[in-house]
């Protein structure tokens, strides 16, 4: 138990602190290498809670592959950093409601009324929570889940058509037509005469 | 306070212990690391009708040690306007991955550091992270060619990550757990009943996906000499490069055994089970770690094979290769093992 917790706030310490230097450093890459730690703990921390589906799954799409393609973005742009940060000042009121209004909410959501059934009891070691996970998704919640697929396919496509652009400068290759070419048609030997 | 201090004893030997296998398995695993370079050179110089390293030491077993040394003692060079910290960290992001995923890999039966349930899922997280390594060494050496190598290897990475993963989804499937025992235990059987055979397609798929994670030739174009000098790491030098090179052949070995393990069995046996009980030669023909090793083995040996024979793909045609067949090509066989499952087709899925 006293590893446990010891764990536990070092995974802490680690979360709050990279989330912190998240939004205050001023390197964009940095920042966004400070969300993957901070990702990273939170998978973590949702492994010592036992769901392991859920904390490896946070690793494998948000630090694998989300955070990536961000990186890849983040690289590439030149941002200047003194515009960002010139209207500070002008946003800092707006922003100040917006954090009280979630750090309230959070408060309603957390407190000890509402968390009182999540006592469960400790389960067997060769439970697996993908398992029931998974029955769950596919009897109770089938629906639900079906339709947020259908959404996210719908997003997939509407991403692809917007970024389609016809490009008439750019040359294309076609694989089906180049593996028919024969040198007959590509080289022209010619006698020089002497 | 005695009381803390004596819990805080009480569980520190099985702690400890662990600590101990695993300090022992990265010597261990260090050593193959090193020896499979040399195997790299040797094995295209056999190929190539050339001799390869055989100065350093009997038959050039001492040139991995005197590498090593060399690349140990060389100075590491901080390129100009370099982000100090990344550059430093790059390397090591490289390679903790590649190590961290042995944690779960079964050797024997049940025989591994973590049996955990999710075992398949956190070596797919874990392998997915060491593209990392590549993305901020590329952007912290401040240089165009270690950029321009950097986006390559995370569009590589990222589109083969997704036929790597259908590959694993149709494993899952077969075998109805993500623990990597079960997996093992659900090919028991014979030959025919270890998964490259009712999955062959995936069995290709996460193969030729895995050379293209490991950014190995014929998907090098990562490194591509001729384009972009030699890519991510092309400002490092010493033991950060060194690092970078044994992160490379710790996941051509990590690679290697996951498919051995996945679609060869891991550690059975291709012998029928009477075998076993041979004398004096039983154990060899019999289910164990060595089976695990004698495979891993050959496929490393794939991995030598496949660099000394096909040139190098052009970029478009390595972005073709993963979504446009190896994508359908996995999604078309899950749908195919879906409808085997469904009627229980002998003798794979009875």
């Amino acid at each position: 138990m006293l590893i446990q917790s010891a764990v536990f706030y070092f995974f802490a310490i680690i979360l709050v602190s990279s989330a912190v230097a998240m939004i205050t450093v001023r390197n964009p890459v940095h920042a966004a290498l400070f969300l993957v730690l901070a990702f990273f703990t939170s998978g973590a921390l949702w492994i010592m809670l036992e769901a392991e589906f859920l904390g490896i799954t946070l690793v494998l799409v948000y630090v694998g592959a989300v955070m990536v393609l961000f990186l890849f973005v983040v690289m590439m742009l030149d941002i200047n950093i003194a515009k960002m940060r010139a209207g500070f000042a002008k946003y800092l009121p707006v922003g100040l409601i917006v954090g009280a209004v979630m750090a309230a909410e959070m408060v309603i959501i957390l407190s000890k009324s509402n968390f009182e059934h999540a006592q469960v009891k400790p389960k067997p070691p060769d439970y697996s929570n993908t398992q029931e996970l998974g029955e769950l998704l596919f009897t109770e919640y089938v629906y639900p889940f079906e339709i947020a697929g259908v959404i996210l396919l719908v997003a997939i496509i509407a991403a692809i058509t917007l970024t389609m652009r016809k490009r008439t400068v750019s040359k294309h290759q076609k694989p089906h037509q180049q593996i028919h070419a024969d040198k007959t048609k590509r080289v022209r030997l010619v006698d020089i005469e002497k | 306070m005695l009381e803390w201090a004596q819990s805080l004893l009480a569980s520190v030997p099985p702690l400890l212990l662990l600590t101990a296998y695993m300090f022992i398995f990265i010597l261990v695993l260090f050593g193959c690391v090193a020896y499979v370079t040399l195997a790299e050179r040797r094995v295209i110089g056999f190929m190539q009708v050339r001799v390869g390293p055989n100065r350093v030491g009997p038959r050039g077993f001492g040139q991995p040690i005197a590498d090593a040394l060399k690349l140990m003692f060389k100075e590491m060079i901080l390129p100009n306007d370099a982000d100090r910290f990344l550059f430093r960290l790059a390397p090591l992001l490289s390679m903790i991955p590649a190590l961290a995923a042995w944690a779960v890999i079964p050797f024997a039966e049940r025989w591994s550091f973590a049996d955990i349930n999710a075992g398949l899922l956190y070596l797919l997280a874990m392998t997915s992270l060491g593209v990392y390594g590549v993305i901020v060494a590329g952007w912290a050496s401040n240089s165009k060619y270690a950029l321009l190598g950097a986006l390559r290897s995370a569009a590589q990475i990222v589109a083969y990550e997704i036929a790597m993963g259908f590959a694993l989804v149709g494993v899952l499937m077969a075998s109805g757990s993500l623990n990597l025992g079960d997996i093992i235990e659900a090919q028991k059987g014979s030959v025919l009943h270890w998964y490259w055979l009712p999955l062959f397609p995936l069995f290709l798929a996460y193969l030729i996906s895995g050379v293209a994670e490991t950014n190995r030739a014929p998907f090098d174009v990562v490194e591509g000499e001729s384009e972009i000098v030699a890519g991510f790491h092309v400002e490092y030098s010493g033991m950060g490069f060194a690092l970078f090179f044994l992160a490379e052949y710790a996941n051509i070995i990590l690679i290697s055994a996951l498919t051995a393990l996945l679609f060869l069995g891991g550690w059975l046996s291709p012998f029928p089970e009477s075998w076993a009980s041979i004398p004096y030669i039983g154990f060899v023909l019999g289910h164990g770690p060595h089976m695990f090793i004698a495979k891993t083995c050959f496929f490393i040996f794939c991995f030598l094979w496949f660099r000394a024979t096909f040139p190098r793909y052009r970029y478009d045609q390595i972005m073709r290769l993963g979504w446009k067949i190896l994508l359908p090509v996995t999604l078309i066989w899950i749908f195919v093992e879906g409808v085997l499952l469904y009627f229980e087709v002998p003798p794979w899925f009875d």
